[in-house]
C-alpha cells in the first residue's frame, strides 16, 4: 500500500486530464482544469473538470463520465489498482465475461471416458463369446472323439485324468515314500 | 462416509457400532458360513416362515442401486467440470447486460448456485416436474456403463475391481488429510467435530442415523454378507473378522472425518473472515475511515464508537450490517448429498491450485460410490444368477445387461428438475426403516426361532469357541432392544411432527425452505416402505398356507 499524497493527487489529476483529452480530442484540457475537493482519510473525494477556455464553466459529468469510462483501464494501471479498488461512483465497470471454448470442456473429457469405457465393455463381451465358442468346440470334438472310439479318454469318476495332472495337488507323503517301506531285495 | 457434518455425531455412532454393528456383523456372517447358502437359502434353514427376509434383502438392495449411481452421476459430473480454470463453482456467471452477477447467485453463494441452478437445474417443489437434463442423463448413463463393465464378468472380475476402489480412497484421504491439516482455521472445524452437543444427542433422528451409517457401511441387512460368508471355509475364526473388520471400519470413518471437519473448519473460517471483511469495507466506506483503521480485532469497538458517535447513519446502514459468527458458519446444516458436494467444493476453490485437489477429491468420491453399486448389484444379481429359471437362458452378460438397462432408465427419474427431491425421498425412507427391521428380524430369528444354544453349538463345531456371555447378551437383548426403542423414537417423531417435510430450493430468495410433501408423494414413501417390509410377513404366510395345502393333500391321498 501506498500513503496518498500530494504527488498522487497530481497524478490523478494528470490522467483525468488526459482521458479528456483522448475523448474529446481537443488538447485544451489542463492539469490545473481538474479540481479535488473534500478529500478525506479513506482517500474518497470530489472532482469537477472545468473548461478553461469557456469561462471557467464545469463540463457535463455524462462527458467526463464517457470519458473515464473509456480509458478506465489506463487510469488502473497507472495507479497499480484495479476495478475493485479505484471506485468511481456512478460508473458501472462491465465485467469482462469468463473465456468460452467453443466445446464446453467437460463435454471432451465425457467423451474420452465414454469411448475408454464402451472398448473395455465390446472387449470383454467379445472375449466372453470367443471363450464360450472355444469350450463349446472342445466339448463337442472330445464327445466326437470318444464316439468314434479312436481316443479312449482316460475318466477317472466323470472327470478326465488330464485335468487332475494339476500342479495343485497335493502329494501325499504316506503314498509316495512307498519304495522306501519294502525291503530292497 | 459421514452424511451429517455435524460435530459430536462420534459418540452415537461409536455406542451403535458396539451396541449393534459389532455384534450383528459376527451373526451374518456366522449364519452364512454355517448355512452355506445365500440370504434367501440361508433364512430359509433357520426358518422355513423365514423366506421373506432374503426377499426383503433383495427388494432394499434393488431400491438402493435404483438411486444410489446417481450420486456417481454427480460425481462424473463435477470431474469433468474440474479441469478448467477457473473453477466453473469459483464464480458467479454474469447477467444478460453484463453488469453485475446473476441474481440467483448473489443471494447465495457460487457454489450453491452451481449445484442447485447448473448441476441440477432445479425446480422450485415437488409438483413442478420439469424436463430430463440431458447432461444429467448423459453422467448417469456413463454411471452405469462403468458400472456394468465391472460386473460383467461376474464376481470374479468384481473382486479385482474392488482392489481399486478400496485402496485408492485410502492414498487420496491421505493426501487430504495433510493438506486439510495444514489449512488454515482447520483447528476450529476439528475442536467442533470433537465437542459433543446435547441437544444433539437428545434427538432420536441422530441415534437413527448414526444406526443406519452403521449399518449401511458394514453392510449388514444386505444379504450381501450372508453370501460372502457362505463361500468361507466352515472352520474360519468369523468373530475375529467381525471386530477386525468392525474396527477398521470405524478408524476409516474416523479418519475421513478428520479430513472432513478439518476441510470444514477451512471453510467456515474462510467465509467468517471474508464476512468481517465485507462489514469493514461497508464500514469505511460510509464513514470515510482510514484504511488500517478497522480490523476485525477491533471491529466491535469501533461498532459501538460509530452508533453513539453517527447515529442516524449507523440506523441507516443497520440492515445491510451481517453479525458473521464463526459458530453459525460451522453450524450451516448442509446434510445428506450436499455436504459432499456443496461444502467441499467450497473448500477447493480457495486453495492453491484447486484442479488437482478438485480432481483428487471426486475421483475417490467415484470409487467410492462404484464399490458400493458394485456390492448392491452384486447383492441383486446373485439370485438371479443362481436361479436356474434364468440362469439357464441367458448367460450372464444379458442379465448384467438387463438390470444395468432397467436401472438406467428409471434413474432417468432423478435425473429431471424435480429430481433431487425424488432422490432425497429414496435416500430418507428406502432403506432405514427395513433395514432396521430386517436386521431386528434376523436377530430375533437366530436367538428365538433357532435356539441360541442351537446357535452357540454350531458356532463351537465351526470354529472350536463358544461366543462368550458378552455376544449372547448382545444378540438376545441390548440389539434388538435399541432397534425396538428406535423404531419406537422413529414412530413418536413422525406423529408429533403430523406430516412430512422436505427441503425445496427457492430460486428469488437463494436459500431452502421447508415444504410438506404432497399426497402422491406420501404415497410413493408408504410404497417403498412397504414393498421391503411387507416380504417378511407375506413370505411366512406364504410357507404357511403351502404347508396347509399339502398337508390337506397327504390327509386326502390317504
Amino acid at each position: 500500500m501506498y500513503a496518498w499524497d500530494a504527488n498522487e493527487e497530481y497524478l490523478f489529476k494528470a490522467m483525468v486530464a488526459f482521458a479528456m483529452r483522448t475523448y474529446s480530442n481537443k488538447s485544451t484540457t489542463q492539469i490545473s482544469d481538474v479540481l479535488l475537493c473534500n478529500v478525506t482519510d479513506r482517500v474518497s473525494f470530489w472532482f469537477v473538470v472545468t473548461d478553461s477556455s469557456k469561462n471557467v464553466t464545469t463540463v457535463p459529468g455524462s462527458e467526463v463520465e464517457a470519458a473515464i469510462r473509456m480509458n478506465r483501464n489506463r487510469i488502473n494501471s497507472a495507479f497499480l489498482l484495479n476495478d475493485k479498488t479505484l471506485q468511481f461512483l456512478k460508473i458501472t465497470s462491465t465485467l469482462s465475461p469468463p473465456v468460452e471454448p467453443s466445446t464446453p470442456v467437460w463435454l471432451i473429457v465425457f467423451g474420452v471416458v465414454l469411448c475408454l469405457i464402451v472398448a473395455g465393455i465390446v472387449f470383454l463381451v467379445v472375449a466372453g463369446i470367443q471363450q464360450r465358442k472355444k469350450k463349446d468346440k472342445e466339448s463337442a470334438e472330445r464327445e466326437n472323439l470318444e464316439e468314434k472310439g479312436e481316443v479312449t479318454v482316460a475318466v477317472e469318476n466323470g472327470i478326465p485324468c488330464e485335468t487332475l495332472d494339476l500342479k495343485a495337488g497335493h502329494i501325499n507323503g504316506v503314498f509316495a515314500a512307498d519304495d522306501e517301506r519294502f525291503t530292497s531285495l | 462416509m459421514l452424511s451429517r457434518g455435524e460435530g459430536g455425531f462420534l459418540i452415537p455412532y461409536f455406542i451403535m457400532l458396539i451396541a449393534e454393528g459389532m455384534p450383528l456383523l459376527y451373526l451374518e456372517l456366522a449364519v452364512g458360513q454355517r448355512m452355506r447358502q445365500g440370504s434367501i437359502g440361508a433364512w430359509k434353514i433357520i426358518s422355513p416362515y423365514l423366506c421373506g427376509v432374503g426377499v426383503a434383502s433383495v427388494v432394499v438392495s434393488f431400491f438402493l442401486s435404483m438411486y444410489y449411481n446417481v450420486i456417481n452421476a454427480w460425481a462424473f459430473w463435477y470431474l469433468f467440470h474440474s479441469f478448467q480454470d477457473p473453477l466453473p463453482w469459483a464464480t458467479c456467471p454474469l447477467n444478460s447486460n453484463r453488469t453485475g452477477y446473476e441474481e440467483e447467485c448473489e443471494k447465495t453463494s457460487s457454489t450453491q448456485y452451481f449445484w442447485y441452478r447448473q448441476t441440477l437445474n432445479i425446480s422450485p417443489s415437488l409438483d413442478a416436474s420439469g424436463s430430463v437434463q440431458w447432461e444429467q442423463a448423459l453422467c448417469l448413463t456413463l454411471a452405469w456403463l462403468v458400472v456394468y463393465l465391472c460386473i460383467l464378468r461376474g464376481t470374479e472380475s468384481t473382486g479385482k475391481v474392488v482392489y481399486v476402489t478400496a485402496s485408492l480412497p485410502y492414498c487420496v484421504l491421505i493426501i487430504y488429510l495433510i493438506r486439510g491439516l495444514t489449512l488454515h482455521g482447520a483447528v476450529n472445524g476439528l475442536t467442533y467435530m470433537f465437542t459433543p452437543k446435547l441437544e444433539q444427542l437428545s434427538n432420536p433422528k441422530t441415534w437413527i442415523s448414526a444406526a443406519t451409517q452403521i449399518f449401511f457401511s458394514l453392510g449388514l441387512g444386505f444379504g450381501s454378507l450372508i453370501a460372502f460368508a457362505s463361500y468361507n471355509e466352515p472352520n474360519n475364526n468369523c468373530e475375529r473378522h467381525a471386530i477386525i473388520v468392525s474396527l477398521i471400519n470405524s478408524a476409516t470413518s474416523i479418519f475421513a472425518s478428520i479430513v472432513t471437519f478439518s476441510i470444514y473448519g477451512f471453510k467456515a473460517t474462510f467465509n467468517y473472515e471474508s464476512c468481517i471483511n465485507k462489514v469493514i469495507l461497508l464500514l469505511m466506506n460510509t464513514f470515510d475511515l482510514e484504511e488500517g483503521s478497522l480490523t476485525a480485532d477491533n471491529l466491535n469497538e469501533m461498532k459501538d464508537y460509530l452508533m453513539a458517535t453517527h447515529p442516524q447513519e449507523y440506523a441507516q446502514l443497520a440492515p445491510q450490517l451481517k453479525n458473521c459468527s464463526l459458530e453459525a458458519e460451522l453450524d450451516t446444516a448442509v446434510q445428506g448429498t450436499g455436504l459432499a458436494f456443496i461444502v467441499y467444493s467450497e473448500a477447493i476453490k480457495n486453495m492453491e491450485v484447486p484442479q488437482l485437489y478438485s480432481v483428487l477429491y471426486f475421483v475417490m468420491l467415484l470409487m467410492l460410490g462404484i464399490g458400493s453399486m458394485l456390492g448392491n448389484t452384486a447383492a441383486i444379481l446373485t439370485p438371479l444368477t443362481d436361479s436356474r429359471v434364468i440362469a439357464a437362458r441367458f448367460p450372464k452378460e444379458v442379465i448384467s445387461g438387463a438390470v444395468c438397462f432397467i436401472n438406467c432408465v428409471i434413474g432417468l427419474i432423478f435425473t429431471m428438475e424435480a429430481g433431487n427431491y425424488w432422490f432425497d425421498i429414496f435416500n430418507d425412507y428406502a432403506a432405514t426403516l427395513s433395514l432396521l427391521l430386517i436386521v431386528l428380524v434376523e436377530t430375533i430369528a437366530v436367538c428365538y426361532i433357532y435356539g441360541i444354544r442351537r446357535f452357540e453349538k454350531d458356532l463351537h463345531t465351526m470354529t472350536g469357541r463358544k461366543p462368550n456371555w458378552y455376544w449372547k447378551i448382545m444378540w438376545a437383548f441390548a440389539s434388538p432392544l435399541l432397534i425396538v426403542s428406535l423404531f419406537i423414537f422413529y414412530l413418536t417423531d413422525y406423529i408429533l411432527t403430523g406430516t412430512l417435510q422436505y427441503q425445496a430450493w427457492d430460486a428469488t430468495q437463494g436459500q431452502l425452505v421447508t415444504k410438506d410433501y404432497p399426497g402422491y408423494a406420501l404415497a410413493v414413501i408408504g410404497l417403498l416402505v412397504a414393498a421391503s417390509t411387507m416380504c417378511i410377513p407375506l413370505g411366512a404366510l406364504g410357507t404357511f398356507i403351502r404347508k396347509r395345502l399339502k398337508r390337506e393333500r397327504v390327509s386326502t391321498v390317504a
